[in-house]
Formats: structure tokens, sequence, C-alpha cells
């Protein structure tokens, strides 16, 4: 359990990792993970219960799982800032022989990653397969997960929102990162995603809302949605989140979905973000 | 009646039958054993382990693509899930689901899937899928396991439980002759029924029963063919097949499957590596299938029991 202060210091840092590492490899999707920093940094340095050395079946443990696989920087890096792996390996991500793929996956053997992810649309039917697992093996811990709100456009998060509600999945919580962009543009254009409020709550979820880059919102939100848990009902939480938070030039605006800062911009987005515990 | 020819068949059984019946003796054995299935427990006759195991049957309705990604968070948690449904929903409804969050993801998850091939029969091209084991070969790190009779998928249902690593298990809907009750099975070991010289013929699935068959007429008219029953096509029993094409320098493969992607397809390849010779596919050539008796159909695509005669000929005169 860390300090309001402690967290928001770590969440700094994990948005100078996510700037180095897309800087680095010239390529990566910075937007959606400086965006999901504050959420990312509070479930792992705050509320999810785990063990290291990484064990893939997690027994007695929370797990996670990251279905917008593209916004693996920020995955890497509070992974690697949660003693998962060595920090300095964030330095290889996206690099030939890494065991930081461009989209989080188990082949190579990080620790941390359960299941691949970056063809969209398929992480929440895995978590609700996870938390189903925990109920045959009686074992009370949490599944988390968290999805992008453009990924929702894919038609099996739906087939897996009806069956958590249909299994009554009280322990599981899910999490969309609504920050309205996806590549083509804002979501209203793409496709638009409706009252995503009444549609979770219409195919039986408790869904609550927050404000995703306030590090006392995501606290308390979070504190909320585990005590909705063992309820009879999945939780979700839409999270309002802006694209970029944290480096101004990138904020809001769907162009830094898959695109790398080059030398300056990085330098730039650094400066904005002073707080460190150390770069690697 | 020969003095190699122990195959006789009295009765007649589904394929589907024996995974059904596979899948609950894996359940008494191994409590890790769950199942999952998408509105068609009765088809698979997993109704006998929904029964006897209520807790760990995992009805999804008809969301294949949900049923994929909940397995592989099953398999995660350190549980053995067996997906059930029709082979076309198994594999080309949900190829990406099952190939990165099985397959890439090392997940512990057996695909097993009824009705597959011409012999689904009346409900026609929709439901046919032939191009199946094409798909699920291609993905690395995947078994693929086609059983010829009942007694050989029962068999393969229970091996595959204590198999570590994705598989896929295809069988199908008609009764069908049960003759390979008295073979042990082994994952990625062939099964030689009948040793020859003049022709090797190699069969999966419902064909190896027509093979046979074929043989036996063969056999009357002085063909020597050798039968062997490649059950597993990945990882192929390279051994078995290259030992009895050095000695025929003769090859027909016999599937119920597209020529593009199935058993031929990885024999051929194979042989083209390391010992080129002539060979014949008894197979679909490029088509969907059509409603029609399950028998019917096999004769109007290519794959009876004349077939394979006519394919043996064909490679004999080469």
């Amino acid at each position: 359990m860390k300090t309001i202060t402690e967290l928001k210091q770590i969440a700094s840092q994990v948005r100078r990792d996510i700037v180095r590492q897309t800087w680095k490899a010239k390529s990566g999707h910075p937007g959606g993970s400086l965006g999901c920093a504050d959420f990312m940094t509070a479930l792992y340095f705050h509320f999810l219960k785990y063990n290291l050395p990484f064990n893939m079946e997690g027994q007695g443990e929370d797990l996670f799982f990251l279905s917008n696989g593209h916004i693996s920087p920020v995955f890497y890096s509070v992974l690697a800032r949660s003693g998962h792996f060595p920090v300095k390996e964030l330095n290889t991500f996206r690099q030939i022989d890494s065991r930081l793929q461009g989209h989080p996956a188990t082949h190579e053997g990080l620790p941390g990653v359960r299941v691949a992810s970056g063809s969209l649309g398929q992480g929440l039917s895995v978590a609700v397969g996870a938390a189903l697992a925990k109920r045959i093996q009686k074992d009370p811990s949490l599944v988390f997960v968290l999805t992008g709100d453009g990924e929702l456009q894919e038609g099996q998060n739906w087939e897996a929102i009806m069956a958590a509600a249909h299994y009554r999945l009280d322990r599981l919580v899910a999490t969309v990162d609504w920050n309205g962009q996806q590549i083509d543009g804002p979501n209203d254009q793409v496709m638009s995603l409706g009252d995503l409020d009444a549609k979770w709550r219409a195919f039986g979820w408790e869904v609550l809302h927050a404000n995703g880059n306030s590090m006392e919102e995501v606290i308390k939100i979070l504190e909320i949605a585990i005590s909705k848990t063992e309820h009879g009902k999945p939780v979700v939480i839409l999270m309002k989140t802006i694209m970029g938070f944290g480096v101004d030039f990138m904020m809001g605006t769907h162009k830094w979905h898959g695109v790398a800062p080059n030398d300056e911009q990085a330098q730039a987005a650094l400066a904005q973000l002073p707080e460190t515990l150390g770069d690697y | 009646m020969s003095h190699w020819d122990k195959y006789q068949s009295t009765e007649k059984k589904a394929t589907r039958n024996g995974f059904g019946d596979g899948l609950l003796e894996a359940a008494r054995n191994n409590p890790d054993v769950v199942a999952l299935c998408a509105d068609l427990a009765g088809s698979l006759k997993m109704d006998l382990f929904e029964k006897e195991f209520p807790e760990r049957f995992i009805q999804v309705g008809v969301a294949e693509a949900n049923m994929m990604g909940m397995a592989a968070g099953l398999a995660t948690s350190g549980l053995i899930p067996f997906t059930g449904t029709f082979a076309n929903f198994s594999t080309g409804r949900v190829f990406d689901q099952i190939r990165q969050s099985i397959a890439y993801s090392h997940k512990n998850v057996k695909i097993c899937a009824s009705h597959a091939g011409l012999t689904l029969g009346e409900d026609g091209a929709t439901h046919q899928i032939l191009e199946d084991i094409g798909l699920m070969k291609m993905l690395p790190g995947m078994t693929v396991i086609n059983p010829a009779d009942y007694a050989q998928t029962k068999a393969a249902t229970k091996a595959l439980a204590s198999h570590k690593g994705p598989a896929y298990l295809r069988f199908g809907r008609p009764d069908w002759p049960v003759f390979m009750e008295n073979h042990t099975f082994e994952i990625g070991k062939a099964i030689t029924l009948k040793e020859g010289k003049d022709v090797s013929i190699f069969a999966t699935g419902h064909l190896l029963w027509y093979a046979l068959e074929a043989v036996r007429i063969l056999e009357a008219e002085g063909v020597d063919c050798e039968l062997i029953n490649i059950h597993t096509i990945k990882p192929l029993d390279e051994s078995a097949i290259l030992d009895s094409v050095k000695k025929t320098n003769r090859v027909v493969s016999c599937e119920e499957h597209q020529r593009n992607g199935g058993l031929g397809d990885s024999i051929a390849q194979l042989l083209a590596m390391t010992h080129p010779c002539p060979m014949e596919y008894v197979a679909v050539n490029d088509s969907f299938g059509e409603s029609g008796r399950p028998t019917d159909l096999l004769d109007k695509y290519g794959l009876s029991i004349k077939d394979v005669v006519a394919a043996v000929k064909r490679v004999m005169a080469r």
C-alpha cells in the first residue's frame, strides 16, 4: 500500500518510461498508455494482490488481463517497476530478441503477462474464463481486466459481457479506458458507442464512473468497485481518460495513438514529467 | 479373410459418441478437466459430462469466440478445458481467437470439433467444413488429431487430457463402423493395419474404413497394399511414413477434407523434401459440399471405396 503522493510519483515515472520506450523503439502507442498510467499505477501498487516471482496460474492471487494490448508501454512499465522483471529491460521494447513484444505475449516468457493481446476484443473473454476458474477452484481472489473504448466495437466483447452477467461473476472487475479516441478519429465519428452506461447496465453489470486521470478519483473508484464485488453482479468502471495525459502536445487527440515521439518531442515530453524515481 | 485382416466391424457407432464417452472418463480420472459447450451438448454427447459434473460444465450459448477466450482463461488457471461445438464453428469462425489467445499464448485447451466434413450430411455446405485440418495444422504448436472410429475417438479424447498444450480433435456425426478397439492410441504414433509392398495408403478419420475396404478389393486383384492410419496429422509420424514409402515408392492419401491443406499435403511436403515419389490424393478437390445423405456425398465428391481403388490403380500405373 502506497500513499497518494507516492502513487503520483510512480505514475510520473511510468509516464517517463512510456515516453522513453516509444522514443527508443521509434514506434509504439504512447497516447493510450499515458492516459492509463494513473489507473495502472494504482492497480499494481495499491490494490492488486500478487506474488513474486510471477506464477502463471496465480492461485490465491488477483489476476489482471490487458485486452487493449497496444498500450503495452504502460503495462511493461508497471510490471517492471513492481518487480516482475528488471527495469532496464524496458530498454529492449520492440527490439529483436526481446521479451517486450510490440503487443504483450506469453511466448517469450515475460513475467506478468498471462495471455497475448493486441488483436482486439479477446481479453474480456479470457478474464471471464479466469473468473470462472477461480470459482471452480474455490479461490475468492479478484480478476481485473482493462479494455479500450474503440475495442468495444468488437462483437466478442458483448458475448463476454453477456456471459459474465449470466454466470454472476461478481469477483470480476472490468475497466473501460474511455478516452473517446481511436485510430481513425473520435469514437463518435468512427463508430458511436452510444450510451455505454445504459448498455452495460442492460447487460446486467454494476456500472461505475470515474475520472481516470486523477489519482485520488482512481483510488476511490477502485475502492468502491472492490466493495461492490460479491454482490451478485460483475462490476465495470467506465473510466474517462484523456489520451496522452501528462504531455500537453499529446493530449486529447487520436494523432498520438500509435506514433512515437522523435528526439526533440521526447525531450519536451520528459521536461513536463519532472518527478522521477530514476530512469533505466 | 486374409491372415492380417482382423478388422471386422460388428457395430456402427458415431465418433462423436466416442468423444462424449471419452470426455466422461477423462473427467472421472482428472478433476481439472472442465468442458465448455456452445449450445450443442446433445449433438456432441457432452450431456453425459454435464449430468455427472454440472459444476465443471460451462454452457456458453451461441458464442464461440467468447468460448475460445474463456477456455484460454480457464487454462491459465491450470484447468484443462475441452471446448465443444461443430468443426466449422470450432475453427474458421474463431481462427483469430484460437491463434492469439490459445496457440500463441500456449494455453492447454482441447478444441473438440464434431460434424466435420461431408458426412455431416443434410445440413449442407454451410456446416460441412473441409478446411479445418489445414487451418489448425498451420498454427505453431497445435496438435491435430482426426480419429477413425468410435473407439479411437474415445481413446484420443482420454489421451488429450494428459497431453500438455493446445490441440484440435476432429470427429463426426454419422454412425460408422467400429474396428479399432484393439489398438492402443498414442498421440503422434501411426498405426499399421496391413503391411504390403506395392503401395502405401495413408488414411485419416472416416476414410480409414473405406481405405480398408479398398485394400480388401485390391488384395483380391493381386495388389499388395500397405495401410497405415495417420490419426495424428500434426505432429506427423514422419518415420512411419518414410519407412513405408521407402519400401513401396507409391503413395495414396485418404481424408474427408480439401486436398489443399489436409493430410495429403503434409505427406507430400515430407516426401518432396526427403523421398519424392508418385502420389495420388483421395480428398475433396477445391469444392464446397452440399446437402445429401453422408455416403451419397462421399460418392459424389470422390471419396468412395471405388475412388480409393482407382487412386491406387492410378499411382501403380505411374
